[in-house]
Formats: structure tokens, sequence, C-alpha cells
């Protein structure tokens, strides 16, 4: 193997091309248009475009990728996660053109692709599972499996196409719209049923398998914390698992593997319940986003593994030799914005730096100026932390996801280092319910007192820009006056809240600031681009600045404060229409279900839309008559574009 | 360059007690500030307010670009006059969109906006400054019109004189508005509410106009003098509101939905001027003076009585306290020399004492040489005049002084002038008085400026006063004499003192003289807006 081609993109196709360079292998990218400028293109030995900006012109066309390692002189694919990393299809079509496919045999990915037949499978193996049942063409389920109950793709995966339903009245849609969603992302629209358990934890095994025939698990990672089914903190070992319930799971994992005649690396996912009892859910076979928490505490590189495994190498260790390290904790930043129902962001990613300390991995596939669009999963980076104790890792994690630099694109950075410092997460107790249960805020809320220090350094920032770009009077004081003139001022929103900060120069070079109800004497000691030292009163203080437009990023203490200036003299508003209803989001329009003049009651579906593959339905905030419909199906939107206009009832 | 040293002590009783007589000086006018920038009272501004305006300064601070230094000038007009302290509006020299302009703006709090004779001389002082300096001009307007408050006073000769004077004084401006557009210097007239009768041309006359909707009114007449001359009936949008003049007068280049609209669009409007300064602009080092300004408040006696080395000043206000000096040994109660102040090339002129023969011929060489390379001249006055006495009339003294009010009368670089102190008789003139087309002059709160010296004045009064007697063969009430004399050295010292002149339009304005250094720069730049050119003609006399 000398050449790999990476089938993927973002955080883990660099991830697979560190190995592979570690290795002395060179490493091939492929893209689509908007990563042209990605930095997993610019990680690559060689890259191929692949023309076109979807997933299924790109990522998921197997011709366009086989042609691509053909023109790369690639002799290896490794498809990392998601995308074609379950296609059977593709497994196979790979080692028909004659390349190494860096993953588990085909039969093994089809026969654990179909959800319900691995099941079954399983159950045979003496596994246990969950009650389940198949849905016909007739949108009929064969089997009575009772409510609340979770509408699956069979194909599925990153909890897409997944629907909890708890009434029998809301089971038809939730199937139609699981389809479409496991149609767009995965090309199969098989969808199945399965007891929903609540309060349940999400544990799953890592194994490692080699193609002599030996299997060994490394050990569990819990997964508990999840939004919409999707995992947004992972860690290993799980506060929930002893010595015994490790030895048993792994054993029942490895003996799965077995069955089904598994190699490389491989997930199998359990349902952990309170009472210590676990269920099957699925094998994944590839590797799991997750994996970094396995190789912290494990030490081992599992994508070397992978690769080695590929080459018909055997595994150079075995169960015994693998052990546990202290404790490791991911977290996955996600352009998302945690207030409003986790609903992805789009944006220019302004600025993008991990922390220099402490020492955290970080796998990214971002950089400053990327840009966070509609077309693909909006991960922006993974952040691990590794320390003797989960306390500590935990700790270590939510410094340093404090302290990382973030700004231009809303992201769950903040409820994330919330979950990391919250009571119910440390004692180890979170289950898949916390993130409904827990109220962990958003967004920061910074103190009336972090907000005006905050306030002050953007509108020094902002004077000392101005003054170091003047072209006229340039070396003269900063706002100088002789006489009783009104302040320097700038005003800033940051949420409901507006500060004004009103500040003059006075004859010593430093300023007479008011702001709230306080005055106080403020000096700049240092400010560049991108940050700024000041003492407000005696309080020194140090933030990174970014700005956008009118919108600044103070990373500081606790994290980063966003304010957004107001515009001087503002742009004359036209008024808003009254009763609109816009999109949350950018998107396209997969239905639309009103026309002009229709009653409606509250709560009625009226639009559908689609984004990161998601689907979210707009529905009526009341009852009401239609009036305008400003889309129809196909449209693509902005967030807070108008959809409908609701009038009142007639 | 050599690097001025200082030789005062500023922890002596003397530079103390200065000190604190300045801090005493300062602490009034500030007071005075405070009056003219509350305008017509609190009550007149909430009233503006309330109909959704905004008080003239803050109209002002958000013309100007954030964070650029503004000079106001003449802040004190009126001070001493039955005028409002101010002159009823603020007129300075600000940035605006990267452009250093002229801004004149009616303080609508007071009487209206209604133009005084102070008001008007104001106005006619900021036309002057952007007509010297090539500075492009813009005018906030909202007035009543003419103070016609004259008309019903006691005295009807008076007021009626004060009319005739303001009503000759105040046609000026129209021609000098359309004056400058002719020389290429742009003017811009914001109209934030009434524009009547005379008034109106000040925007019709204007290159741009921005008129705010449901605010300005511009119009010959207004309803009732309409109503009174013609009876027509005629409501005051119909007769001159904004969006009449927008959509079909065309009086209004630009409608504006509010203020801020109309700043907004006056902001724009300069930054499409193209507006490319003349002069070279700064080109040294603009590093602050090693000795510190702080300092000047106690080098100068209020008395003016003790002679102040003028180099103290000289490094405290110019770049890193360089001074190239001209002739030191000769004629030196007059320095000279070269210096910059943020990064401008200046010529330095101060007084050290009496000017005498030789230092009235080395200011006048000095002079010629700063307009041969182009370099504007600060002077820095501190004098009691020119000498008098035999020897130094039979010395030549007239001609020496001659040469360098004639030097000075035909130098064509910008000049600038702070009257630190003493600013008495020809000496005034001779070192860059206001008659001489100095583009800026400013007091510092110690200046005195008269014909001669009050005592001195009181004396020569009284020795007339004694000759008439003795030619009547009167005796001499010596005890009246006394007092005659005592009360005209007093209203002589009232006259001569800096607020009297600046409450006049006399000067610029009143400066802190910490503020000298930024105030001087401020001026230079302006200056830079035009060509900065010296004469030419004759080779540098050696005189």
């Amino acid at each position: 193997m000398r050449r790999v081609l990476v089938a993927n993109r973002g955080e883990i196709a660099r991830r697979v091309m560190r190995t592979c360079a570690a290795l002395g292998i060179e490493s091939v990218a492929v893209y689509a248009e908007g990563d042209s400028d990605a930095p997993f293109v610019a990680d690559a030995d060689r890259a191929v475009a692949l023309g076109g900006r979807t997933a299924a012109e790109t990522y998921l066309d197997i011709g366009k990728i086989l042609d691509a390692a053909a023109v790369s002189g690639a002799d290896a694919v490794h498809p990392g996660y998601g995308f074609l990393s379950e296609n059977a299809g593709f497994a196979r079509a790979v080692q028909d053109a004659g390349l190494v496919w860096v993953g588990p045999p085909a039969d093994a990915i089809a026969a654990m692709g179909d959800k319900l037949a691995a099941k079954d499978l399983m159950a045979k193996a003496g596994v246990p599972t969950l009650p389940s049942a198949r849905i016909g063409a007739g949108d009929e389920p064969d089997a009575d499996v009772g409510f609340p109950v979770l509408v699956k793709a069979s194909a599925g995966g990153g909890g897409k196409g997944m629907r909890v339903v708890h009434r029998p009245a809301d089971l038809a849609e939730a199937v139609a719209a699981a389809r479409r969603e496991a149609v767009a992302a995965f090309g199969d629209g098989t969808v199945f049923l399965e007891r929903y358990v609540t309060g349940s934890r999400h544990v799953e095994i890592q194994i490692l398998g080699d193609t002599h025939g030996n299997v060994v698990h490394c050990f569990e990672r819990e997964c508990s914390i999840q939004r919409r089914h999707q995992k947004i903190i992972e860690e290993a070992p799980s506060p929930a698992v002893d010595d015994d319930l490790r030895a048993r799971m792994g054993a029942d994992a490895v003996s799965a593997a077995r069955a089904i005649g598994y190699c490389n690396a491989g997930t199998v996912e359990f349902l952990l319940d309170a009472d210590g009892s676990y269920y099957f859910l699925e094998v994944n076979t590839r590797l799991q986003v997750e994996h970094p928490v396995t190789e912290a505490i494990t030490g081992l590189d599992l994508v070397r593994e992978q690769l080695r495994i590929a080459d018909g190498e055997r595994l150079s260790f075995g169960q015994d030799d693998l052990a546990i390290d202290g404790h490791a904790i991911e977290v996955r930043v996600y352009a998302e914005d945690p207030a409003a129902g986790f609903l992805p962001a789009t944006g220019r990613l302004v600025a993008w730096a991990p922390p220099v300390e402490p020492a955290v991995r970080v796998e990214s596939g971002v950089a400053p100026g990327s840009v966070i669009g509609v077309q693909f999963d909006p991960l922006l980076a993974k952040v691990i932390a590794h320390a003797p104790t989960r306390a500590e890792a935990a700790g270590r994690l939510a410094l340093a996801l404090e302290r990382t630099r973030i700004a231009g694109v809303t992201t769950n950075r903040d409820y994330l280092a919330g979950v990391l410092r919250h009571p119910d997460f440390l004692s180890g107790a979170a289950t898949t319910a916390f993130v409904e249960q827990a109220d962990v805020p958003g967004q920061r809320r910074p103190t009336p007192d972090e907000l005006g220090d905050a306030a002050v350094a953007a509108a020094l920032a902002g004077q000392q820009a101005r003054r170091a770009a003047a072209r006229t009077l340039a070396t003269l004081p900063s706002g100088w006056r002789g006489t009783v003139m009104p302040p320097e001022h700038a005003v800033f929103v940051s949420g409901d809240e507006e500060i004004t900060v009103a500040y003059r120069t006075t004859r010593d070079g430093t300023f007479d600031v008011a702001v709230a109800a306080d005055r106080l004497r403020a000096k700049v000691i240092r400010c560049e681009a991108g940050s700024i030292d000041l003492e407000i009163g005696s309080r020194r203080l140090s933030y990174g600045v970014d700005t956008d437009g009118r919108t600044w990023w103070l990373h500081g203490p606790g994290g980063t404060i966003r304010l957004d200036e107001q515009e001087r003299f503002p742009e004359t508003r036209t008024e808003a229409v009254t009763g609109g209803l816009v999109a949350p989001m950018p998107g396209s329009v997969v239905s639309v279900h009103v026309a002009p003049g229709d009653a409606v009651e509250d709560g009625a579906l009226l639009v559908v839309l689609e984004a990161m593959k998601m689907e979210h339905r707009v529905t009526a905030p009341h009852a009401g008559v239609v009036g305008d419909v400003h889309v129809s199906v196909g449209s693509q939107v902005a967030g807070g574009d108008l959809l409908v206009v609701l009038g009142e009832p007639s | 360059m050599p690097v001025l040293p200082s030789l005062i002590d500023p922890a002596s009783d003397a530079f103390a007690a200065n000190a604190g007589d300045m801090r005493a000086l300062l602490t009034d006018i500030d007071g005075l500030l405070a009056q003219a920038a509350a305008g017509g009272g609190e009550a007149a501004t909430e009233r503006l307010r309330s109909r959704g305006k905004l008080p003239v300064r803050e109209r002002v601070a958000l013309l100007l670009d954030r964070d650029s230094p503004f000079l106001e000038l003449a802040p004190l007009a009126g001070y001493q006059t039955e005028f409002a302290v101010g002159g009823g509006a603020v007129l300075g020299i600000g940035v605006v969109s990267g452009v250093e302009c002229v801004i004149f703006a009616n303080d609508p709090t007071v009487m209206g906006g209604a133009m005084t004779a102070i008001s008007i001389r104001k106005l006619l002082r900021a036309l002057e400054i952007a007509r010297q300096n090539r500075l492009p001009y813009v005018q906030f307007v909202e007035s009543a019109g003419g103070d016609l408050r004259g008309l019903t006073g006691k005295d009807a000769d008076e007021a009626l004189r004060e009319n005739l004077t303001h009503f000759a004084d105040s046609g000026r401006m129209f021609h000098d508005i359309t004056e400058l557009s002719a020389m290429g210097i742009p003017t811009v007239s914001v109209v934030f509410g009434s524009s009547t009768a005379g008034g109106a041309y000040q925007p019709g006359l204007s290159d741009y106009t921005i008129l705010v909707r449901e605010q300005a009114k511009v119009f010959l007449g207004g309803p009732p003098l309409v109503k009174a001359a013609t009876g027509e009936d005629a409501g005051d949008e119909e007769l001159g509101g904004a969006e009449m003049h927008a959509t079909v007068s065309g009086l209004a280049d630009y409608l504006a939905e509010d203020e801020l609209d109309a700043l907004r669009m006056c902001r724009d409007v300069v930054a499409h001027l193209n507006w490319r300064k003349l002069g070279p602009g700064p080109s040294l080092p603009a590093d602050p003076p090693v000795h510190d300004p702080e300092e000047l408040l106690g080098l100068l006696p209020a008395d003016l009585r003790t002679p102040v080395d003028v180099r103290e000043v000289i490094g405290r206000v110019v770049d890193g306290s360089r001074f190239e000096e001209f002739k030191p040994r000769y004629g030196p109660t007059l320095v000279c020399g070269w210096a910059s102040v943020h990064g401008f090339p200046v010529g330095v002129l101060g007084n050290n004492g009496i000017l005498f023969n030789d230092s009235a011929q080395k200011a006048a060489q000095f002079i010629q040489l700063c307009n041969q390379v182009d370099t504007p001249l600060l002077f820095l006055q501190n004098i009691t005049g020119y000498m008098v006495g035999r020897d130094y009339e039979r010395a030549g003294m007239v001609k020496h002084g001659s040469q360098m009010i004639n030097a000075l009368s035909n130098s064509t670089v910008p000049h600038v002038t702070v009257i630190l102190g003493a600013s008495y008789g020809a000496g005034n003139y001779g070192m860059g008085g206001r008659a001489f087309d100095t583009r800026f002059v400013f007091l510092w709160p110690t200046a005195k400026i008269a014909i001669m010296g009050p005592k001195q004045m009181a004396g020569v009064m009284s020795i007339v006063r004694r000759g008439q007697a003795a030619r009547r063969g009167q005796a001499l009430d010596e005890a009246a004499e006394a007092a005659i004399t005592a009360a005209v050295e007093d209203f002589a010292e009232r006259q001569s003192l800096g607020l009297y002149a600046t409450g006049r339009v006399a000067d610029d304005g009143v400066i802190d003289p910490r503020d000298t250094r930024t105030v001087v720069a401020m001026a230079l730049s302006a200056c830079h807006s035009g060509e900065v050119r010296g004469a030419r003609g004759f080779g540098v006399f050696r005189l």
C-alpha cells in the first residue's frame, strides 16, 4: 500500500491522512466544488476534483471516486465515516477495481447494513435485542412493539432518518419523513420500528479483527449525550460500566463480530438500561467519529490498525495486552444553535483557533475563512481531553472549549462546556435523556459586568483600529476636543440587551468611560490586529478580538462574548410583514401544505424544509387564514426568508 | 536637529503660582465653554429632543469621523456682549469622511437659531476660513432668520444703527458662499429646520442641499408673510417643505427621512468630493515633545511682567522638542528657527522681549527664507511693542519695523499665530496679527491685546489731559485726575483681556496652553488643504 485515496472530507479525511503520512503512505483527497479550498485538500499529497456540489454528486458517487483513484494512481481506498463507508456496493467496487479496501468485508457490511436482519442475526447468536417491527409497503408495522417507538432508517446512521413517536396518530407522518430523510442521506428509504427506551445509556464496544481470525475489543465508549439522536459528547471508559459488565459486553461484541466474519475496525452498539441489562442495537462497520477516546485510553492508533489489517497483517497484540489508561472525553463542536433546538447554523468562520493550553487533541476540518454551508455535516471539530480521572478530563476539556477561539458561526461550544460542568454529567448519572432534561444554556450568559467589560474592550479596539486607519490628522490625539462636545460612543447589542459605551480621551492618553451606570478609567496597554490588552480601573483584561462587519467577538475569561455594534446611521427600516413565518434556517423547501386562502388550525403543518439532510416542520403558531405563500417545492431559502403569511382567523 | 533644553524648575514657587493662576483662568473658561455648549438651556434642548431633533453639538459630533479630532473655533463668540455666549452657532474644523471641512451649524435652542450680529460675524469667519484654506464647507441650517429684536429696543437710533450694520453684514454671506463654489470649494447645506427669507439663500446658494423631511422649511416668505403680502393662504409644507423641494422645486438634492439620514447623506456627499489637499501634508516625524506640555501651565506669570524664554514654550509644542535656531546671537529678542508640529514643517518666530532694530531685520530675513522654501510660519506672541527712544529712532527703527511688516504682509505661506501673553500695538501687527491675513489666531488665557499697555495708555492720556489743562491755564484736580487715570487703566485692562477679544470674534478662540501643539497642528493641516507656496520675485535680502 503506497497511496491511499480518502473518500471523505473534513476532519476525518485529515485524520486518516495524518496516519498515512506517519506510515510513509501518500494520501489522495477527493473534493466537491465547495471544498476546493478546504484544509483536507491541502493536507493531501495529491487531490482530485469530483465536480458537483452535493453529496450525491460527489462523495456518494462511486464512479467518480473510482475514476479519481485511477487518475491519481491510488492503490487503496479509506472511506472514513459516513458517505460510502458502510456501502457494501462501494466496498465491492473498490476491490473489483483492484484496490485495497480499508474496511470490513463487503458481506459483513451488507449483513449489518440491514439493521433488522442484523438484529435477527444477533438474537440467534444469543445477544439480547429490543422488540422491533418491519414496515411493509402499506405503511403498516408487521408487529406491535408498543409506544414510545423509534422510527429508524434501516441503512441509517448519525441520527438521520430517526424519529421518536409517542402516539399512534403521529406514526404515519414520522414514517414518511424518516423515509424522505433516509432516501436523501443513504439512497435507501427502508425504515423500521424499535421499542424506544427512555432514560437509557448508549454504550458501544470498539472491536478490531484481522484477516487471520483474531478479534479483540478495545473496551467501551459511552455516547449518551445526544441531541436529535446524534452524539455530541463521548467518553471512554463509561462511568456506568464496571469490569464485570465490560467483560460481558466485550465478549458479546467479539462473538457478534465472529458471527458475521468481521474483520477491520468496527463498533457494536448497545443500549444499556438503568438496571444493567443491555441490548444490541447495531454494528457500525466503519471507523467511528468518536474513535479518539478509545485511542486515548488504549494508546492505539485505530487508523494505523485499519491500514495494517487491510494490508493483511496480523494484530500485533491480544486482548490481554490491552488496558485502560485514565479517562478520555470527546466533544463535537458543531455549527448549530443549541438555543434554537440545535438547528444547523451556517456562515463564514471568521476565526478558528484551538487553545495553546490546556493540552487537548483537536481534530478539525476547518480553518479561518472556511464557509459552513448547507451541503454537508456542520461538524467543525472534535476536541478530546485525556486525563488520569474523569473529573480532570471534563474540567480540562471545558476550559479548552472556553479558550477556543471561534467567531463567525454560531456553535454549540458554550453548550458543550456547560454540559461538561453540569453536576449530572460530572456525577456520571447522565443518560440519553440528559439533553432534553438538563437546563444547560445554549449560549453563554455573561454577567452584566462581563458584558460591560467586553463592550468597553470592543469600543476601544474599534477606536484603536479607526485611528490606525485614519489618513487625515492621523497622529493627533484620538477624538480630541478643545470645547464641550458629546463623547464618542459605541452601541452594542447582546441578546436583548443594549450596551452603550461612551468614552473620551483624556490628556494622559487614558479614557474616561461611561458604561451602564459606571464611570471608569480605561487604559489600552496594547492593541494589535486580533487582540486587545487593557486596564479597566485596576483590572487587567486581555481579549482576543474578531470582527466581521459590525459584529464583534471578544474572547476572554469564561469564553466568547458576541456583540453586534449598532449602525451609527441605521438604514431606514422597511416594516416587517405582520404574521409572516420565516425560515428558521437556510435550506430547501420539501413540501408546501397550504395555499393562499386556506383556513388552518393552530399547529397545522405549513411547510417542510430540508437542511443538512434533516427535515424541519414549519407549523402554524395560531389558527388563521393563509395569506401569501412565498415558496414552492424546491425553493432555496435563507434563514429569515419569508415563507408564508398567516392572517387572523376569518 | 538639536533638541531644546529646558531650564525651568517646575518645583519652584513661582512656577506653582503661575500654574495656579493659569488653572484658575482655565476654570473660568471651562465654565464659559459649558455655558456655550448649553445653548438655549436645558428646557429648550428638551423641547428640541421631544420633537425628535438632535441638539446641534450631537449633530456635529455625528457628522465627524469617529475618533477624529475636532477643532472648534470662536466657541466664546458673544462673550460680554448682549448676545448669548457661543453666538448661537457651532463653528469648527472637523474630519468628515476623511476630509477636513469647515462646519458651521445653527443652534436652534438659541433664539430659534436667529442670526445676530455675532452669529453673522462667526458665519463670515467660517466662510473666510474655508476660502483662505480651501476647505470644503458644510453648514447645518436651522434658523428663525434675522434677529429683529433690535427694532423694538428703546433707543431707536441705536437699534437702527445695529440693524443697518447687521443687515449690511449679512449680505456678504451670500456673496462668500457662491464665491467658494466658484473657487472650486464645494459647499453643502443640510437643512434641519426653518431657513426663511434671506436664510433660504443659504441652501439656495450651496452646491449640495440635503433637506430633512417634515422638518426643513425653506421659503422666502412664510405663511404669515405671504398672507400679509398677497393675502394667499398657504401651509408651510406646500410653501417650502422638504418633500416639495425634493419633488417639485428641485431646491433639495437629497431628501432625508430624518436627521440621522441627513447626516449620513452629508457624509456620503463629502466622501464623493474626491477631495485632494494641495499642500504637501506632514513630512517629518511627529513624535511628541521631550518636555512635558503640562508644564506650559506654569511658564507665564499672569501679570506678564517677568520675562519668559519662549524656547521653553517651543520645546513643549514642536516635534521631539527639536528646534534649529536661526541667528541665535543676532537680534536675540526675537527667536527664529525651524521645527515641525505633528510632522508639518514650520518656521517659528517667538518673542523674547521688545523688538529692536536687529530683531526686526532678523524677522524680515527669516520670513523671506521660509517663503523661499514654502514653509508655513508659526508666531508665538509675547510682545509689548517695537522699541521707542532717540537712539532707536535714529538707528532706523521705523525702517526696520517696516521691513518686517513688509516681509510679513507679502509672505504667501500660511501664518498661524498664538498669543501667549502681551500683544501690544504694532507688535501685534508685526508678529502675525489678525489684520495680516493670518490663517488662524489663538489666545492663551494669559493673552492681553491692546494698542498699548493699560498703564501706558492711562499714563499717556493723563499727560494729554495735563497738557490741555496747562494750555487752558486751568489747575488740575489731582485727586480727580488720579481717579480718572485709575479708571482708564482699569477699563483698558478689561478691554485688553483675551476673552474680550474672543467674545468679538477678533480671534479663533482661547485655548488651553497644553493643547497648543494639537491646535497648531490642526490649523497647519487645514492650511495644507490649499496650496502652500511662498512668495517669489527677489532673492532673499540679507538684512
